[in-house]
């Protein structure tokens, strides 16, 4: 790749038989492997912070507009929702297993599981993406923009507060709600195509036979990712679909 | 036998390797795609000295505008953008990444005996997002400038039609933020999993507690950040109303946000400093650091305490008053840390025997202007003289007496010290105690007259200003003169050194921490044969041969391969 690498390279050839796996500056593949875990664990605790941030914007405007959220909620199908839920617990489970697989060198097992992980967050965008093109089409959107038509609001919102007008919604402030739920599912899945690009990866690794039982450390590392990826999931799903 | 120190022990003659890490490979590119953390530190240094002369200028424009208290060379709308961008960029662009990336880069492994940082490639791409971060910010000053203060407040910033320079402004304090998180998870990494057997925490010298403590704030704070400017680009560019009162949005909660991450920030500006000063203080005073354990433990606690305090920023901003008395009253928490380090370098200097060298000239004023950066902190953290003194002069010089006499004193006093051992050069020693009595005096004259100012109630961020003030700033601006030249004049003879200067040896200083026991320049691999593993304030190790051999291991050590020290 780079002259640097040549050159660590070349000095490898003086020492005692070191697996071609293990970077020059690691004593053995446990202590490289451990040392990525480490930086993975450190790098899931700068994801938490990040959607920190996101999640007390919402504490603060459910605290302070809850009548808001309330209402919200009737856009929000949880059918939708806990389908996504599934999916990504699918996932979940799949990335669990591809680690395992990569442990026991299980190839075919390994191929099987990395791809099913990947396809389940394709799904789960797929679900997305029907959601998202729904609300921009009724105009369920962000600040200002936010404009429904009486018309097009759901029917259990009319059924339970007969008269209610999409302009009584937008004064109420309804576009801060969907500014909150589109700045919250957008960087969830920003993430879940990061680990789709991850897992591609992955499966690329796989099929070239670089993993094996004493290095599977980028596996295992992707698998962490992917679960943090999920939990966050598993808090947004019932802070805006279960809220009514 | 181990002992990794390049010399003939009977003759004390030094010998300078011929192939070390800079010629180890040659051409641009060799630079460019370098996993090498000592390389990665250089072009670090480079870069963050770039920005220092960049912020610099804007300073050194801003005080030419306040020589008078009517219009001298810059308009109105052009002194805003100097402030915002002097701000912006010493900030973001200098002080925040300098001592870490740079210094830390490459001394951190070398303090452990290790041969790189754990995630070589990620250090790497660290530095490749603060470059573009550079660059993004230097293409801001040619769409017209910044304007809204470094702290990019809405509504000031974006509530206004789009506009290239705040997107490209969001977007470079986004990627250097994520530059930063990724020097410090390597960091951590490294001194967890790249220690050498025989050293502890507890053996680690304080500069690595220092950059502990500083990287456990960069992976914890900087996301907030990140994501408080993520969503100001969104609100920017859709207008969603996150933070814009006119789209139902709160700028307090910006502010909230903004400074949950730039408070603990000044403690990654600062605690890397006082890192370095524990170094310098305690090799020139060539004595084992007084209350190793103290100085440890209490940059961890500066990192924890700095989490809480954020709220004293804001005690003017409609914040309620129960959230104001506990911010103060945790704020005054953040002294006592801040004292114990101070007192046990001033323990270190007693009785110790102490060296003028250039070093040693920046670690004292350090003591002294941290000393009054550090107390007149403490007026700030009670409400009602916040209050008072909010946006004025004082607040100005309370803080730069801290960023830039504090932590500015002790990247060049760290520079100093780690020269010889990262260019293989000896720098002017004269020169170099001029310079360091220059900022010393530079600073001085910048920023006291500028307390007594803001006390008198001179605004900051002000481009013209009453008569009565006009003696202030004058003075103030010589200053900042002095300092200018000052620096000015390092570069001329750093810069110097890297031709003409006399080849140093591997230990000019004496100093006892592994660094010390690599050539200068240390070999591509950092050490020739594994170090010695001892304490990092073991100077009894360690004889001087002569000025020009500079020092080197006791015969004994070499031979027994321990140290021969008590105090652990």
């Amino acid at each position: 790749m780079s002259t640097s690498v040549a050159e660590h390279e070349t000095r490898h050839e003086a020492l005692p038989a070191r697996p071609k796996e293990l970077a020059m500056h690691f004593d053995t593949l446990h202590q490289q492997y451990s040392t990525g875990k480490l930086a993975m664990w450190l790098f899931l605790g700068q994801e938490l912070l990040f959607f920190c941030g996101l999640f007390t914007a919402y504490a603060v405007y459910r605290g302070n507009h809850q009548e808001m959220f309330h209402y919200a909620h009737y856009f929000l199908d949880w059918r939708l929702g806990g389908l996504n839920t599934v999916v990504l617990l699918t996932s979940s489970l799949t990335a669990a297993w591809s680690v395992r697989c990569a442990q026991l060198e299980q190839r075919k097992g390994l191929l099987i599981t990395l791809a099913l992980t990947f396809l389940c967050a394709g799904a789960f965008m797929v679900v997305k993406y029907f959601e998202y093109s729904h609300k921009l089409h009724i105009g369920a959107v962000w600040g200002s923009n936010f404009g429904v038509a009486t018309a097009d609001l759901p029917p259990a919102l009319l059924e339970k507060y007969p008269g209610m007008t999409g302009q009584q919604l937008q004064l109420m402030g309804m576009g801060t709600f969907f500014a909150i739920y589109f700045c919250m599912t957008g960087l969830h899945g920003i993430h879940v195509l990061v680990g789709m690009g991850l897992y591609a990866w992955l499966f690329v690794r796989a099929l070239r036979g670089h993993f094996n039982r004493r290095y599977y450390g980028a596996v295992d590392n992707v698998a962490l990712y992917w679960h943090i990826v999920d939990m966050i999931w598993i808090f947004l799903f019932p802070l805006l679909y279960l809220i009514g | 036998m181990a002992g990794g120190i390049v010399e003939k022990p009977a003759s004390g003659e030094v010998i300078h390797p011929k192939v070390h890490y800079l010629n180890a490979s040659k051409g641009l590119k060799s630079w460019l795609v370098t996993l090498d953390h000592k390389r990665i530190a250089i072009m670090y240094l480079v870069a963050v000295s770039v920005a220092l002369l960049l912020g610099g200028f804007w300073a050194v424009l801003l005080r030419t505008e306040l020589l008078g208290p009517r219009d001298m060379i810059l308009s109105n709308d052009w002194y805003n953008r100097a402030f915002t961008l002097h701000g912006a960029v010493m900030v973001f662009l200098f002080i925040i990444p300098g001592i870490p990336a740079s210094l830390g880069n490459f001394i951190l492994p070398m303090q452990l005996g290790a041969k790189d940082l754990a995630l070589p490639r990620v250090n790497l791409m660290s530095w490749y997002l603060y470059v573009i971060g550079l660059v993004f910010f230097l293409a801001v000053l040619f769409l017209g400038g910044l304007d809204t203060g470094w702290t990019l407040y809405p509504p000031y910033s974006s509530g206004r039609d789009i506009q290239w320079n705040l997107i490209l402004s969001y977007t470079a304090v986004f990627i250097l933020g994520f530059s930063s998180i990724l020097t410090g998870l390597n960091f951590i990494a490294t001194m967890h999993k790249l220690r050498p057997k025989g050293m502890s925490m507890y053996h680690m010298p304080l500069f690595l507690w220092a950059l502990y403590a500083t990287s456990l704030i960069q992976v914890l704070a900087t996301p907030v950040v990140g994501l408080t400017l993520g969503l100001s680009l969104v609100e920017h560019m859709f207008k969603i109303g996150i933070f814009l009162p006119q789209y139902g949005g709160d700028p307090v909660m910006y502010q909230h946000f903004f400074w949950f991450y730039s408070h603990p920030a000044v403690y990654i500006m600062v605690l890397p400093a006082m890192g370095v000063q524990s170094e310098m203080i305690a090799t020139f005073s060539r004595k084992h650091v007084f209350g190793y354990k103290a100085i440890g433990w209490s940059s961890i606690a500066i990192a924890a305490i700095g989490f809480l305090v954020w709220g004293h920023h804001m005690f003017v901003s409609g914040q309620s008053p129960t959230a104001g008395i506990i911010f103060s009253l945790l704020t005054f928490f953040v002294a006592i840390p801040s004292a114990i380090k101070v007192f046990n370098w001033v323990a270190t200097l007693y009785k110790g025997s102490i060296d003028f060298k250039s070093p040693m000239i920046y670690a004292l004023s350090f003591i002294y202007l941290f000393g009054i950066g550090g107390l007149t902190g403490l007026f700030l953290a009670s409400i009602a003289t916040n209050v008072h003194l909010h946006d004025t002069y004082f607040i100005i010089a309370h803080f730069h007496m801290v960023m830039v006499g504090s932590v500015l004193t002790a990247f060049l006093g760290g520079v100093h010290y780690w020269w010889p051992k990262m260019t293989g050069r000896m720098y002017n020693e004269t020169l170099g105690r001029i310079a360091a009595v220059m900022v010393f005096i530079g600073f001085n004259v910048t920023f006291m007259p500028q307390f007594v100012a803001g006390t008198r109630g001179m605004p900051r961020r002000y481009a013209n200003y009453l008569d009565e003030f006009t003696i202030f700033h004058q003075i103030s601006t010589i200053g900042a003169y002095i300092l200018g030249a000052a620096v000015v004049l390092q570069a001329g003879y750093l810069l110097h050194s890297l031709f003409k200067g006399k080849k140093a040896p591997p230990n000019p200083w004496g100093a006892a921490s592994l660094e010390w026991q690599a050539t200068s320049p240390p070999d591509f691999h950092n050490f020739t044969e594994k170090p010695i593993v001892m304490g990092a304030y073991d100077f009894e190790n360690w004889e001087l041969v002569s000025e020009d051999a500079g020092y080197r291991l006791k015969r004994e050590v070499v031979e027994t391969g321990k140290s021969l020290s008590k105090v652990h």
